[in-house]
């Protein structure tokens, strides 16, 4: 049983001043501060190339930035990281059990061991019956779903997800959408989200950041309540459409557009 | 297999009947002279009576091309492997590979022989042709590895062994195997080669040597039983690489896909 802090101390992880340049010399991010709470739904919207995609793989640890700080609140929060990418980048030539068993199998759990973890992470993305397909059977959103519990299967304390559901049809990603509520629901796990949809950022986030088309500013932050209900309700209601407003001129000003 | 799948299959050899067929026609209404073409029923009855001689020259060319080819794998596989840790290394070794390989083997062979006994040099022509499409492939298909895979493992803290082990090897394999394949059929080619350039000087030894003995002595039916347990050897070689590759390849990559389906 975990003991809940109602109001963390500090910041599940804290970006200060952050800076990040491409190889072609222009900054991804110059000057960037985040602070991550603890169990929040973050979603970085912004337009391609304002570096959320950068924010997120410096939080992973797949780059370095090239300038500020990147302050853990514990060192096991450091490591208990998911991420999901655009792509399901699974292993065509291993089967969905396989491609789930793989980050324990990289830490040394036996197939025996783990296959416990593997079938509770395929049955919460509704894969269970699928863990013998390889890849290639798979249809666009289930192929996702696997990569979600691949993700999962380490049992994260923060899971970052980078555009994952930008390749799909509208009605998987409405589905994956809500699927991914109710496993955040069930799990507790914090999310950070890139996605360049303004309906999908109000729709799944109980906090929007709204990045500069460069460098990373922030030109908005909106806070959406973690206690309204995300369903069909909310999607058709009028504090959605003014949420969503609010994103998409946070948006259309961060690519530096007038109307 | 479907009907279709199965007259596809049978019509190269309803092709080979029929020149074979052709060519015993001709051979006996034109009477022509053994020596200046044999028939092809006359070919099948020297290769049953020279069986001893042919089949013991084929299992020794069978066999050095086959070591050949273990050795070019290994070799190619390992230097793939080094060139892959180090662009510096690749750039340094690389251009010796492709001279290596543009240059025509039958030329390199009589230089060899000048060093090495008959039997080795068979062996390291043979090595030498065999080394260089197994060498590129593997160093292609270890070079194209998914870049976000290569991410997944590194968020992951996989080990350079994981790594290879889980994600660059079997990445690799497609282009690997077909780099086999290629140089399967070389090993044959480069120990034919080496085995004419030996001449006299490979007593004992293969098939090609067989073919230049039986070309001195005129023996012409010899020489076509000789030239079709060549090219029997070549089908063999790669008919056992090909079913090695859709074996590997079969339930997941798309080149070995639809055929199977």
């Amino acid at each position: 049983m975990t003991i809940r802090v109602a109001t963390p101390a500090a910041p599940l992880v804290a970006l200060r001043g952050i800076g990040k340049a491409f190889a072609n010399g222009v900054a991804a991010l110059d000057g960037f501060d985040l602070d991550l709470r603890e169990g929040e739904f973050l979603t970085l919207l912004g337009p391609s190339g304002c570096g959320k995609s950068t924010a997120l793989r410096l939080i992973a640890g797949l780059a370095e930035p090239s300038g500020g700080r990147i302050d853990w609140r514990d060192e096991n929060a450091a490591q208990a990281i998911g991420f999901v990418f655009q792509e399901p980048t699974l292993l065509p030539w291993s089967d969905v059990f396989a491609n789930v068993h793989l980050p324990l199998r990289l830490a040394g759990v036996a197939r025996e061991t783990a296959a416990p973890r593997v079938r509770e992470a395929l049955a919460k993305v509704g894969l269970a019956d699928f863990e013998s397909a390889l890849p290639r059977e798979l249809s666009g959103g289930m192929k996702m779903r696997a990569a979600i519990a691949r993700a999962l299967v380490t049992r994260p304390r923060l899971l970052l997800m980078d555009e994952p559901f930008a390749a799909l049809d509208e009605v998987t990603r409405f589905r994956l959408n809500d699927d991914l509520l109710a496993l955040k629901r069930e799990l507790g796990t914090t999310i950070v989200f890139v996605t360049h949809s303004v309906y999908e950022s109000v729709y799944l986030s109980t906090r929007i950041i709204a990045l500069a088309a460069r460098g990373g500013a922030v030109v908005d932050e909106i806070e959406i309540d973690a206690h309204v209900a995300r369903d069909e309700e909310f999607r058709a209601s009028a504090e959605f459409a003014r949420l969503c407003r609010r994103a998409s001129a946070a948006l259309r000003g961060a690519a530096g557009e007038r109307l | 297999m479907t009907k279709g799948n199965a007259r596809d299959a049978l019509l190269p050899f309803a092709v080979l009947a029929g020149a074979l067929a052709a060519w015993e026609a001709a051979a006996r209404v034109l009477a022509i002279p053994t020596y200046v073409l044999p028939a092809p029923s006359l070919v099948a009855e020297t290769l049953v009576k020279d069986r001893e001689i042919l089949f013991s020259a084929l299992l020794v060319t069978l066999t050095t091309a086959l070591e050949a080819l273990t050795l070019a794998t290994i070799g190619g596989v390992a230097l793939a492997l080094l060139i892959s840790r180090s662009r510096w290394l690749e750039r340094a070794i690389m251009p010796f590979a492709i001279v290596l390989q543009v240059t025509p083997i039958i030329a390199v062979a009589p230089l060899l022989l000048v060093y090495l006994e008959p039997a080795r040099a068979v062996l390291v022509c043979a090595f030498l042709v065999a080394f260089f499409p197994i060498l590129a492939n593997a160093s292609l298909g270890l070079a194209s590895v998914d870049r976000a895979l290569v991410e997944l493992f590194d968020l992951y803290r996989a080990s350079p062994w994981q790594k290879l082990i889980f994600l660059r090897a079997p990445a690799a394999l497609p282009q690997f195997l077909a780099g086999l394949r290629i140089g399967g059929g070389l090993s044959l080619i480069g120990a034919i080669a080496a085995e004419l350039a030996a001449g006299a000087a490979g007593r004992g030894a293969g098939l090609a040597f067989r073919i230049s003995e039986a070309g001195y002595r005129l023996d012409i039916p010899r020489m076509f039983a000789a030239l079709a347990l060549v090219s029997a050897a070549g089908v063999m070689i790669y008919a056992a690489l090909t079913a090695l590759s859709h074996l590997c390849l079969r339930r997941w990559h798309e080149s070995a896909r639809g055929k199977s389906e």
